[in-house]
């Protein structure tokens, strides 16, 4: 028999049972979505499949790969027998996923070795890997260089060829994109279904993300606390979900704002001019006014002369890939990096460069990560009551903080590692709050969340600018989640702004070429869906699942 | 595919180049604020500076007036300091008066002894550290990291001169295998001299390299990379290879600093084992107040770390090319 055959028995942590016993098979060339939240033991499960846990982490159960018969449990030794050459791995993130100090090209030839059980002459292994590069659709010269000269989606692909050079039967993708911008993770969801027909592979996919896993996968199984709560065809799965978990997973996906969008409503806004990011005839200056403002880092001119303006209490997404300029343009505002040209204006007064012109109280930033922009030796009341006196207000104000950002008065007591990841973004959001600023700058601030999670911080920071007035400049590469919580949306292209306009007119009806593309590549990502999702309010839906 | 990759690496070197010249320039500058605090030591020395050059010898008017006269004592500071540096840079440090042989001699005759001595104890604390912190990572928990820690904390908190008298009492006193003293004839026996005290010096350094490589590999293990070597089938002696490439950066960086902590550590060694070395020279220069050779050894020591730490962030170039694309600045 060929194909993939898994029974987990069950996989045990140290604070007790983590997966729940489950089965699944994969036929050759056929692939598997593992789909659930952070927590849910989906990477576990794929871990276990590898003999990779974590220490103190013990799974039982049986892989069979074409008929041959692997136990779960086996030592450190006999799973040279199963990694590579029957099961390979790769990860999530191509940014530390290959070793940074070598070179790209030995780091596939190791894995040619390792299957080959020894070493191969120079020569045969510079043109496997030239061929195996050119697999992913990579130069041969890629070999000679190191992961940092590359872009995040040509590290992937050298990943994606380090992974396949052992030529494994079932290549675990522990979510392979969500580390990349949207027009790479199509290319790279594209290429691994190529691959995967041309080997006769199986794939087993882990996502927290259903919309990227429509028609790219033949099942899916649903996976929360360690259980499968709900599995079969993709298609079936996404268009008629059974259990009430999977229903609201698909809610809370922002795809749903980006395919919910009328025509005819679009059209109504297309009237507006396309440079019509302040068309608000008042006479009063806007909150933040960029003019010309150009930024190099050595020879690189990253910004090259960018205008933008965000009115008091406006939402305003930049999109744009990674290297576009759009974090350089949001740090020069805030004062992290000195821009080289150009003027930056708060409320009508100019803005020498640097943070020294700049008070805590106009504008402070939420950063992507709140895994490591909260200090992990303080307790949040700690981190809150800096902020607040920074600001200039009494540390009695920290619980009336934590409400603002919907979290419990004891969260103060605790330290950023005893908090999931979206109850730190909020934290780092009443960081940010803390000194009242009137602009609040979210870079990526969602991207590193689950979507159920980054539904919810989507929600409080619309919430944010009704009820504090506070300003909002929202910086992503997605531009589903920019959709959906943006007035007005700028699109930067190689440090200069491609199109801007309301954020409804430039996502549906782009005029820009390159804008086109963006939006098509998001669609491409996350298939329009066509069935009752639509009547969905996700917000509601959104908060009956606990981050 | 909108990506450009680098193609011309020539553009590359030249920050590189640019770095090297601003770091060996940096290097003059500091030796030369060294220069001139060396040489103040000859005025700033406590007491009176014709007695001190004197040394032993009656002072007698004509004694003071053939002083002074050797000295350049009566001009103007900033000549006397141009002489003296103009001395320096041709390999003249004057007269030790202790020894009564030009401090060229006196410095070059123990040279080699103290260069062997640092030698040897820092081969032996990387050959046993670095191993043995691998090790210690990658069984961490284990009986061998247990083993490495304990033996880490010994060798970092005995003084040098506590292990030293320890190593005499027991391998050349209790059981004589070792000499007790001196530095030996022929290269041979002096390298035989040299094994106690060379472990003497190694204890406390090796016990730093240990825990430098092992916490180093500890992080380098959890690394993602590692993980994605060991779910392709790469073997496991390759994929410590490779998280040890990695280490290397921080290990390096600690490493070069550690031979700037040896050059203090063999005066103790030195003395204990009673060996004829710099560090006991330095030691009876100071007691004596034998200025001239002080001040030589004051300026060898100083271009000795100098160099050092040039070579380290060289090293850190060479490892780590993340480094070289930004010319150094990160």
């Amino acid at each position: 028999m060929t194909g993939i055959d898994v029974a987990l028995e069950g996989i045990e942590g140290p604070a007790g049972r983590m997966v729940e016993p489950l089965s699944f098979g994969i036929a050759p060339a056929a692939s598997l979505a593992l789909i659930g939240e952070s927590g849910s033991g989906k990477t576990l499960t794929a871990k276990s499949l590898v003999g990779l846990l974590p220490p103190g982490f013990r799974a039982a159960g049986t892989l069979r790969v074409d008929g041959r018969e692997h136990r779960l449990e086996q030592t450190d030794a006999s799973w040279r027998a199963v990694r590579g050459r029957e099961v390979s791995l790769l990860l999530q993130d191509p940014f530390t996923s290959l070793s940074p100090v070598h070179r790209c090209g030995p780091q596939i030839a190791w894995t040619l070795e390792a299957k080959a059980g020894r070493r191969l002459p120079a020569r045969e292994l510079e043109a496997e890997v030239a061929r195996r590069l050119a697999e992913v659709n990579l130069p041969a010269r890629v070999a000679r260089a190191h992961p940092h000269e590359l872009s995040g989606g040509m590290r992937q692909r050298v990943a994606i060829a380090a992974a396949l050079a052992s030529d494994p039967r079932l290549l675990i993708a522990d979510e392979p994109t969500t580390a990349l911008d949207a027009s790479n993770q199509a290319e790279i969801l594209d290429l691994l279904r190529e691959l995967q027909h041309e080997r006769g592979m199986a794939m087993l996919l882990i996502s927290h993300d259903l919309g990227l896993v429509r028609g790219r996968t033949d099942e899916v199984l649903v996976m929360r606390h360690g259980e499968v709560v709900e599995r079969g065809d993709t298609a079936r799965v996404l268009s008629a979900p059974e259990h009430q978990y999977t229903k609201a997973l698909i809610a809370a996906d922002p795809a749903l704002a980006l395919d919910a969008a009328v025509p005819a409503e679009a059209s109504g806004h297309s009237e507006a001019s396309a440079a019509g990011a302040s068309t608000d005839a008042s006479d009063a200056p806007p909150l933040v006014r960029a003019a010309g403002v150009v930024k190099r880092f050595g020879e690189r001119t990253v910004l090259g002369g960018v205008d933008l303006d965000i009115a008091a209490g406006e939402i305003v997404g930049i999109v744009g890939e990674s290297g576009s300029g759009k974090s350089t343009l949001a740090r020069c505002i805030a004062g992290l990096e000195r821009e080289d040209g150009g003027t930056i204006a708060f409320d009508g007064a100019m803005l020498a460069p640097g943070r020294r012109s700049r008070t805590p109280g106009q504008m402070q930033i939420v950063f992507q990560d709140p895994y490591s922009s909260l200090n992990p030796m303080m307790t949040i009341g700690q981190i809150l009551r800096e902020a607040l006196a920074v600001g200039g207000r009494a540390a009695a104000e920290v619980p009336g903080l934590l409400e603002t950002v919907g979290l419990p008065a004891d969260a103060a007591a605790k330290r950023p590692a005893q908090l999931s990841g979206g109850q730190r973004q909020r934290v780092a959001i009443a960081r940010a709050l803390a000194p009242r600023p009137r602009l609040l700058i979210c870079d990526e601030s969602v991207s590193a969340l689950d979507v159920q999670v980054q539904a919810q911080i989507l929600e409080l920071l619309g919430w944010l600018r009704e009820e504090l007035g506070v300003a909002i400049l929202f910086i992503s590469h997605d531009l589903a989640v920019v959709r959906r919580i943006a007035d007005t949306v700028t699109v930067v292209w190689q440090g200069r702004v491609v199109e801007r306009g309301p954020c409804a007119r430039v996502l549906d009806a782009p005029v820009e070429e390159y804008t086109k593309l963006l939006v098509a590549a998001a669609h491409r990502d996350r298939p329009p869906r066509h069935d009752h999702t639509h009547s969905h309010d996700h917000s509601t839906d959104g908060r009956t699942i606990p981050a | 595919m909108t990506e450009t990759l680098p193609t011309a690496r020539a553009p590359r070197l030249r920050p590189i180049g640019r770095m090297l010249a601003v770091r060996v320039l940096g290097t003059l500058a500091i030796l030369f604020v060294l220069s001139i605090v060396v040489f103040s030591m000859l005025h700033l020395a406590p007491g009176d500076l014709v007695k001190t050059l004197l040394g032993t010898r009656p002072a007698s008017p004509e004694a003071v007036a053939a002083i002074r006269e050797q000295y350049h004592l009566d001009d103007p500071l900033p000549v006397q300091y141009l002489r003296w540096l103009g001395g320096v840079l041709t390999g003249d440090f004057g007269q030790s008066i202790r020894l009564q042989t030009s401090v060229a001699d006196a410095i070059g005759s123990r040279l080699g002894l103290t260069l062997a001595l640092c030698g040897l104890a820092f081969v032996a604390a990387i050959g046993t550290g670095i191993p043995l912190g691998v090790q210690s990572a990658v069984r961490a928990g284990g009986v061998l990291d247990r083993i490495g820690t304990a033996l880490g904390v010994i060798g970092l908190s005995a003084p040098t001169f506590a292990v030293g008298l320890l190593l005499l009492y027991v391998f050349a006193y209790y059981l004589p295998i070792f000499p007790v003293y001196g530095g030996g004839r022929g290269p041979l026996d002096t390298l035989y001299h040299l094994i106690l005290p060379a472990i003497t010096l190694a204890a406390g350094l090796g016990a730093i390299v240990l825990k430098l490589t092992r916490t180093a590999m500890l992080r380098e293990l959890d690394a993602d990379y590692v993980t994605s070597a060991r779910a392709r089938g790469i073997p496991e002696g390759r994929v410590r290879r490779l998280a040890l490439r990695n280490a290397a950066i921080p290990i390096v960086t600690g490493a070069s600093l550690l031979l700037t902590f040896l050059v203090g550590g063999t005066v103790l060694a030195e003395t204990t084992y009673a060996l004829p070395g710099l560090g006991t020279l330095l030691q009876d220069s100071v007691l004596f107040k034998d200025l001239a050779v002080v001040q030589a050894l004051t300026l060898l020591v100083s271009l000795v770390i100098a160099v050092i730490a040039l070579l380290a962030d060289l090293a850190y170039l060479l490892l780590d090319p993340r480094v070289r694309a930004k010319g150094g600045t990160a």
